[in-house]
């Protein structure tokens, strides 16, 4: 693959621009993947405030869904919502 | 310029001063304690620029020259013994980082039993960390290392952290006849501080550091691999400068009235300049024997080596350290290198000195004894009560 042999790299792992963890799908490490009944959320936005993938979608104040490219499946927005209206589903069942 | 008389430790902290680098963090240990101290004293008189930084242990210490070189200081600091120890885990990553860090490391025993003597145990254990290794023998090279090593790390073909090694006590306290150079002539040999990326440089965002997975941290450590590969020809390069400024001409591999000789003794530090006594007096009755000082461990100068002890007949290795399990750390390397020689000589492993054990000058002959006669084991421990 061109760019990629150890001479081509950037020394010792430097990352030589910003934003570049859009490009890493961090999602693909994911188990479970987080579900919303959609009925019981209340837009308290508290997973939107845990996540630590910044994988909440928030449009106009509004929680409308997750980023599963990023997604790990940490389970945390599951973990904290008052509301318990989020599950961890497995992946590929 | 006049001489002077200093210690080693003294004259490190004086090199500093006249270099002057952005940052020094360190933590004070024996025998080490006087370079930190004596440097701590410029920064307070005001005779330096330097952001000095007494940290709380060497693994802090480490971690903030780490810091401070990735945000494009020129960075400095010196430890031994326990200290190095204990900055094990930021060594790998000051070289994996591609840091160009430079590091005075007093030689010193590792405990235990508690000793603060001087061996080579504490360098030794770190020579597979990536960092660059050069050994002095004296108070002078302990000097000239010290300026030379900026030159070599910061080279922008090897970018690796350099550590320059002095005996503890036999060089760091005892007081010699030295030569500085004038602080301009070290400050212009140095040059100004270069940096490839800076984290402070917020037009050119830089991530250091970053988590390398299995798709890519074995080509990052190609990488290092390559860059110690580049750097025999420009510390050769460093030292031919060096002699244009100073007059006083370093190599990697310091062979001594080996012209002729038939038997040589291989040395690191201070106990190179006791060989070379043992040496004129041996010739003196008519022996042809030679000694070989080796300034330079990491990168391991293994053809230059093999092609300086080929055709001899015996040569023994001395070895301030130990693999216990094995042999001396030094050992085995030479003989490798010796391995694809033609000629290859009879090669002996001494292991000596260790915890601060005085060498002393009929031990060293009795090594030319045994190679000359063929006496002794292949791994012998010179000086023990064994």
């Amino acid at each position: 693959m061109p760019g990629e042999k150890a001479g081509e790299l950037p020394e010792g792992g430097m990352i030589l621009e910003a934003g570049s963890s859009r490009k890493y799908n961090t999602g693909d490490w994911r188990s479970k993947r987080p579900v919303c009944d959609e009925s019981k959320c209340t837009n308290c936005l508290v997973c939107w405030i845990y996540c630590p993938d910044n994988s909440i979608i928030v449009k106009e104040g509004k929680r409308v869904g997750f980023k599963l490219t990023h997604c790990k499946g940490c389970g945390i927005c599951a973990n904290q919502c008052p509301a318990k209206c989020i599950k961890m589903v497995e992946e590929g069942v | 310029m006049e001489k002077v008389a200093m210690n080693g430790d003294q004259v490190i902290a004086l090199a500093w001063k006249q270099i002057d680098p952005d940052v020094v963090a360190a933590y004070p240990i024996t025998p080490q304690t006087i370079i930190v101290e004596a440097f701590s004293e410029f920064v307070a008189d005001g005779l330096v620029n330097t952001e000095y930084v007494c940290a709380e242990s060497e693994h802090s210490a480490m971690s903030m020259c780490i810091g401070a070189s990735a945000a494009g200081a020129r960075t400095a600091t010196a430890t031994a013994s326990a200290g190095l120890a204990f900055m094990w885990e930021m060594l790998y990553i000051a070289s994996g980082m591609r840091l160009p860090i430079v590091m005075a490391v007093a030689n010193r025993a590792l405990s235990g039993p508690i000793n603060i003597h001087c061996d080579h145990s504490d360098a030794m254990g770190a020579r597979d960390s990536g960092w660059i290794q050069i050994f002095g023998e004296n108070v002078q090279e302990a000097y000239d290392n010290s300026i030379m090593a900026f030159r070599i790390a910061e080279h922008m073909d090897i970018r690796l952290p350099t550590m320059t090694c002095l005996d503890g006590f036999i060089v760091t306290h005892s007081l010699e006849r030295f030569e500085p150079l004038p602080d301009e002539t070290v400050k212009k040999f140095v040059g100004d501080f270069k940096y490839k990326r800076s984290l402070l440089d917020l037009k050119n965002p830089t991530t250091f550091g970053p988590f390398d997975w299995t798709d890519y941290y074995f080509e990052h450590k190609y990488q290092q691999v390559d860059a110690m590969r580049h750097v025999i020809p420009v510390i050769n390069q460093v030292q031919d400068d060096f002699a244009k400024v100073s007059g006083r001409r370093y190599n990697i591999i310091e062979p001594y009235r080996l012209e002729d000789a038939e038997y040589a003794v291989v040395a690191m530090g201070s106990t190179a300049g006791t060989l070379k006594d043992i040496v004129d007096e041996l010739r003196a009755e008519g022996k042809k024997v030679g000694s070989i000082k080796l300034r330079l461990f990491r990168p391991f100068p293994a053809q230059e080596l093999a092609k300086t002890l080929e055709g001899l007949k015996g040569v023994a290795i001395l070895d301030r350290a130990v693999s216990i399990g094995a042999s001396g750390p030094l050992f085995p390397e030479v003989r490798s290198a010796l391995y694809d020689a033609k000629d290859k000589p009879k090669l002996k492993n001494y292991i000596y000195g260790l915890g601060g054990r005085d060498i002393k000058p009929e031990e060293l002959k009795h090594v030319y004894k045994q190679l000359i006669y063929n006496e002794g084991e292949i791994v012998n421990f010179l000086g023990a009560r064994v």
